[in-house]
């Protein structure tokens, strides 16, 4: 059996990232070889870690050589732990970077999910600023963004970076892989402060519920999130036509996403434009969501450098009643909120209902008018819907327009 | 080894450079220059030929005709930037012709002058002084280079010609359109660079003054931004530069999400500070990040329909767009960074070619970049002293020349909009590894973490009180990127050698760089 093992990135051009190879050894103790672009000012600093590290994992003897091109710890910490794993080691500890405070602390069940930003799992130069971008949602991707070879990689550096990396207010998103890799992702994620987890290709409800299950019997070590929300994602045609059973398969559903590369190739068509050819399994979907009172969300705009057609998809899924979409650039999600938000025309003439409505019930009056119109309940409710929304995404000072 | 002295930033600085005394800093305005401007040798035209047809066969021949013997100083301008090669061809022939010792004086040099290192070490170049980056950097903060370099800003290399403290023997200067009498320009010819700003002293000050082209033009070479007057001999040779490598295509925005996330900042916080108002001016580095943020100010302007009265540059596309687009009166060029910028300088009176005399000599009687309401630039490192250095890395490594970057902070607003960290490294550290700009001229910092505000500038603070922008302290983002970064880095290894001397705009020394121990 091989005892060498190596993780980590050292093609010309890598950035913030390292390769490591552990040879396990009989004797001799630790030896590492060390090449790095910061090894002036904390070549010391790494060899120490490295040494404090294969202490924590059990590993007494072994020859370690690495390339570093300015890897921050936790990234040193899970390319040295997936290394010694792939040598054939069963790590004595999980080599844990010291979490932030504040990982235990649930998201919101019914915050605002109007963007949600992918960073590919296993590419760590993107996770330490991404937050700093504003989104509502960081998904750490474990899936498709994620090599087949890497897949166990990527799921230290991805608990490493959840136990890690201030998020800024974002939510603590992670998209795990299809059946039983994926549940296997959840023991990686779960104890480490992940807030939601998308569950890719859902076509049946029992997969919400496998994740679901496997999720509370993880949050039974007291570790982690004492509750951890679902988005299931809808990627064919089975998916959109079960979406209200997937979205009420459990509670922890918050929201229902659409995935539209996979589901338009499942039906058998070409994704276009105008998006005719998905127009119903969104409707679906976006029913499907309201109906089981969860968030409907929409596919990502894979264009980063159409920001006009950004906002005109954003506006567009607006109008179908979607709440939010995809990001898979940082430059997204400004064009994204902006566009979700009420317009001041939508803003000014809500809070004009709200005035009325305020008055007529003040006045014990049945019967809500503005002007010469009258208004009905359900324009009321809307109006109430989009004052509130003005107040969260700080367009409006405070609700009813006092 | 030369006697050190404190310096009044607190830095250990050689009071003898190369053999020759040099003056400790004093404070940002601290120094006051006293006595006359020097001059070039007085001249006859009785002794130039009458017809003004001053060529001669090739480089080595003028370098002879000039009188040129070991230990003289030659000066050459990189407006030609990456693709020069008049300085290559100076000293091969300077190498031919058996002479050593000479000091290269270049406004700036760049990594295709990398062949500079075989000539320091057979003996031909004594010691450079002007930037120092890449393979030359290394060479000399390895203290493998004889003298010591001595780095200046552009403005203080005007001075230093003017005051006397570096007597040019005999310039160089490559001229991509010229005449047969030495008139000539840079925005025009195969090799157009747009203006040659930073060879008008050398043309005014130096002993000898030699005119190299490779697209002679009848007399009158028109306009002339160097002087025929001026000059001693012309030679006209094949190619004097790669013109792929002079100007780019096109300037590139930076794609980089933290990039623009800071430039938008940067641009959030002029709005804020009331900055962006009818008439105002600014001067962006040519950087990526200070690029886009040229782009966030022009939306800016064109929402609130407000005029710049004048940007200065590093021209390029997007500063030409501003001009033809009306959101500017003026450009007032330092370097041209791209073809559009050398095409509007030949056609639009609008776009004006300056030099470090105009802008940044701080023997002038004023400068245009104390006038200017905001400069956008960048820094290597800056500390909680708001203290930038601008020419090493953190490891002690020369990486970049000062530039127009001194002068700038006179600016009314010197803002250095940069990343917390690179890689690993955090960019706000203790104390700055060299000194090259004092803490009351730097104003704002804008990390994508957090803007952080001179305390000095309590207008600044207040005019952006109450905005939803994120002010925070220095010591409060640098306490949170040494957490990501584990910790503050070490520092390198230096020894007491000065391998090269930090000048400040006035010709004192403000600190000094030390061999890195291996």
């Amino acid at each position: 059996m091989s005892r060498v093992g190596e993780a980590g990135k050292r093609e010309a051009g890598v950035r913030s990232d390292c390769w490591i190879s552990v040879e396990l050894r009989d004797a001799g103790g630790i030896a590492i070889a060390l090449k790095s672009k910061v090894r002036a000012l904390y070549g010391e600093a790494i060899e120490a870690q490295l040494r404090d590290g294969c202490r924590v994992l059990g590993v007494a003897h072994a020859s370690i050589t690495v390339e570093d091109a300015g890897a921050l710890p936790y990234v040193l910490a899970a390319r040295l732990e997936a290394a010694v794993r792939r040598a054939g080691h069963q790590p004595a500890a999980p080599l844990l970077p010291q979490a932030r405070s504040g990982l235990k602390e649930a998201g919101e069940r019914g915050r605002l999910r109007r963007s949600r930003l992918y960073l590919p799992g296993n590419e760590p130069r993107f996770f330490p600023n991404a937050g700093l971008h504003g989104p509502d949602g960081l998904i750490l991707d474990l899936e498709d963004s994620v090599a087949p070879s890497e897949k166990d990689a990527a799921r230290v550096l991805v608990r490493n970076a959840l136990r890690t990396i201030d998020f800024c207010g974002a939510e603590r998103m992670v998209r795990i892989n299809q059946g039983l890799q994926g549940l296997g992702d959840l023991e990686w994620v779960v104890p480490h402060g992940v807030q939601l987890v998308l569950i890719p290709k859902v076509e049946d409800p029992r997969q919400v519920a496998e994740v679901d299950e496997r999720i509370t019997a993880l949050s039974r070590t007291g570790e982690g999130c004492a509750e951890v929300f679902l988005m299931p994602i809808i990627e064919s045609a089975l998916g959109a036509w079960r979406a209200y059973e997937i979205a009420k398969a459990s509670p922890n559903v918050v929201g229902l996403a659409i995935g539209l590369e996979d589901y338009t190739a499942d039906i058998g068509a070409q994704r276009t434009t105008a998006g005719t050819e998905s127009f119903w399994a969104r409707a679906q979907v976006l029913n499907g969501a309201r109906a089981a009172g969860v968030q409907p969300i929409d596919t990502v705009f894979s264009d980063v450098g159409d920001e006009a057609g950004l906002r005109a998809s954003v506006l567009e899924a607006k109008s179908l009643g979607f709440i939010g979409k995809g990001c898979i650039h940082p430059r997204q999600v400004a064009v994204v909120h902006d566009a979700f938000a009420p317009t001041a025309d939508e803003i000014d003439k809500a809070v004009r209902i709200v005035r009325a409505y305020e008055d007529a019930e003040a006045r014990g009056l049945g019967v809500v008018s503005l002007g010469t119109k009258m208004i009905d309940a359900p324009v009321v409710k809307r109006a109430l819907a989009t004052v509130a929304l003005a107040v969260r995404m700080g367009r409006l000072e405070s609700g009813g327009g006092e | 080894m030369s006697r050190q002295v404190q310096n009044a930033a607190g830095r250990m600085v050689p009071v003898e450079i190369n053999g020759v005394a040099a003056v400790p800093y004093a404070g940002p305005r601290g120094h006051q220059p006293t006595g006359r401007k020097t001059g070039p040798l007085l001249r006859s035209c009785a002794d130039f030929p009458a017809d003004g047809d001053k060529r001669v066969e090739s480089i080595k021949q003028a370098l002879v005709n000039a009188g040129l013997k070991d230990g003289m100083t030659i000066s050459t301008h990189h407006h030609l930037r990456n693709g020069d090669r008049v300085a290559n061809l100076v000293f091969a022939a300077a190498a031919e012709l058996g002479v050593k010792d000479l000091r290269w004086f270049p406004s700036a040099s760049f990594p295709c002058h990398d062949g500079m290192i075989a000539h320091m070490d057979n003996g031909v170049i004594h010691h450079i002084e002007g930037s120092l980056n890449g393979p030359l950097g290394d060479y000399c903060t390895e203290g493998r280079m004889r003298g010591t370099a001595v780095l200046r800003s552009h403005g203080g290399r005007w001075q230093a010609i003017q005051d006397g403290e570096v007597r040019i023997d005999i310039a160089v200067i490559a001229a991509p359109t010229a005449d047969p009498f030495g008139n000539a320009t840079g925005d025009r010819g195969p090799a157009a660079c747009g203006l040659l700003g930073f060879a008008l002293a050398d043309s005014q000050y130096a002993d000898h003054v030699i005119v190299v082209t490779d697209n002679l033009v009848p007399f009158p070479c028109i306009p002339w931004q160097i002087q025929g007057n001026n000059v001693d001999q012309v030679v006209v040779i094949d190619s004097i530069g790669d013109p792929a490598k002079i100007v780019s295509g096109s300037t590139q925005i930076t794609k980089s999400p933290d990039r623009l996330l800071i430039a938008e900042m940067t641009a959030r916080f002029c709005d804020e500070a009331g900055i962006i108002r009818d008439g105002f001016s600014f001067q962006a580095g040519a950087g990526g990040t200070a690029l886009s943020f040229g782009l966030f100010l022009r939306d800016i302007m064109r929402e609130r329909r407000i005029k710049a009265r004048f940007v200065r540059g590093g021209s390029n596309q997007y500063l030409v767009n501003m001009l033809e687009e009306g959101l500017t009166d003026y450009i007032l060029d330092g370097q041209t960074f791209d073809l559009e910028g050398v095409r509007s300088m030949r056609e639009n009176p609008g776009h004006v070619n300056t030099s470090p005399f105009t802008s940044y000599n701080w023997n002038g009687k004023g400068n245009f970049a104390s006038m200017l309401d905001c400069v956008v630039l960048g820094a290597t490192e800056v500390d909680l002293g708001f203290n930038g250095n601008v020419v090493t890395h953190s490891d002690g490594r020369l990486l970049h020349g000062i530039g127009g970057w001194q002068n700038c902070l006179f600016s009314k607003c010197t803002i250095l909009p940069i990343p917390s960290f690179r890689d690993r490294i955090p960019v706000i550290v203790d104390n700055v590894t060299t000194l090259c700009g004092p803490g009351e001229l730097i104003d704002v910092i804008v990390t994508e973490r957090g803007i952080a505000i001179n305390p000095l500038r309590r207008d600044l603070i207040e005019a952006v009180q109450g905005s939803s922008l994120p002010i925070r302290s220095l010591v409060d983002i640098k306490r949170e990127v040494e957490d990501l970064c584990g910790g503050p880095a070490a520092k390198p290894r230096l020894g007491q050698k000065v391998v090269a001397a930090i000048k400040w705009v006035d010709g004192t020394v403000i600190d000094a760089v030390r061999q890195l121990e291996k």
